[in-house]
């Protein structure tokens, strides 16, 4: 965050900045794999992901959430989060890259704070959706 | 099932965990890695990155225990979303506890998929509701 982020000057339909990761490669995996406590082996293994019937390794979710998380956290104090939530639409598979947007869809007024309604999107190097998400944050 | 509150699980959160965890996310903000950083922006000790809670329930398998109880095989399963609500920050120190709850069922494409929700609030050591988590795993019939 190299400047503060001002209730006033934040309108609908403002585009936070993007934040990019990529391409996962298959050692981010087995990072998240072993931190996040997720050790399903379809993430690691593309021969036991192919007998789950996947084309191959897939990228966990949480790990594109978790990128998809830096598009607030790289604009607000984290403490000013106040909701975060996402749907997994699609699967993302090493060699992909995870472009994750965000943009104002509404700005209240409640119980005195100013608090602003982000729909958040991360898309693959192709343009298909990964996650389909949303956040609540409150501006200061 | 629904209305069913599964075994309490608790979590450490040590620093070294969050750090490692805010490297392999690919965070960089210096408050995930330096104590003093952290403790300049105002929190008691490094904090959580915002999907962190997930991991407590993960490392608990709160998932697996749910589905292993409904008798689900798991590789027919799929995390279909997941929804946090913050209350409190989550530093480094903390100790947490949470208890799943099975919130909802239901079916989609004439069976051939079940939805199952269910929620999980995080308390600390503090007895403060810090984070309330909400999630839905998709099952492949058939």
């Amino acid at each position: 965050m190299s400047k503060s982020v001002r209730a006033a000057d934040i309108e609908v339909g403002y585009t936070l900045p993007e934040v990019t990761h990529g391409p996962v490669e298959r050692v981010n995996l087995a990072l998240f794999a072993a931190y996040s406590g997720d050790h399903n082996p379809i993430h690691l293994d593309d021969e036991q992901a192919r007998a789950n019937g996947l084309p191959g390794a897939i990228v966990h979710g949480m790990l594109s959430m978790a990128y998809l998380a830096q598009v607030l956290t790289g604009w607000v104090p984290q403490s000013q989060i106040r909701s975060f939530g996402s749907r997994f639409a699609a699967m993302a598979y090493p060699g992909d890259t995870v472009r994750c947007k965000g943009v104002v869809n509404a700005k209240d007024t409640v119980n005195g704070e100013t608090v602003v309604e982000i729909t958040l999107t991360a898309e693959n190097q192709k343009g298909d959706g990964l996650l389909s998400g949303s956040a609540k944050v409150v501006l200061t | 099932m629904i209305g069913k509150v599964y075994e309490p699980f608790t979590m450490d959160v040590e620093k070294g965990r969050l750090c490692s965890f805010a490297k392999a996310i690919g965070e960089t903000n210096p408050i995930y890695f330096n104590e003093a950083a952290a403790v300049k922006a105002g929190y008691r000790s490094i904090p959580a990155p915002p999907t962190f809670p997930f991991v407590a329930a993960m490392e608990a398998e709160q998932p697996f225990v749910l589905l292993a109880d409904m008798g689900i095989d798991k590789r027919k399963t799929v995390h279909g979303e997941q929804q946090f609500t913050y209350l409190k920050p989550i530093v480094a120190g903390d100790v947490l506890t949470g208890q799943q709850k099975v919130v909802e069922m239901y079916d989609k494409k004439g069976g051939a998929l079940t939805f199952i929700v269910t929620e999980t609030r995080l308390t600390n050591q503090l007895n403060e509701a810090v984070c309330d988590m909400r999630t839905v795993i998709v099952v492949r019939n058939g």
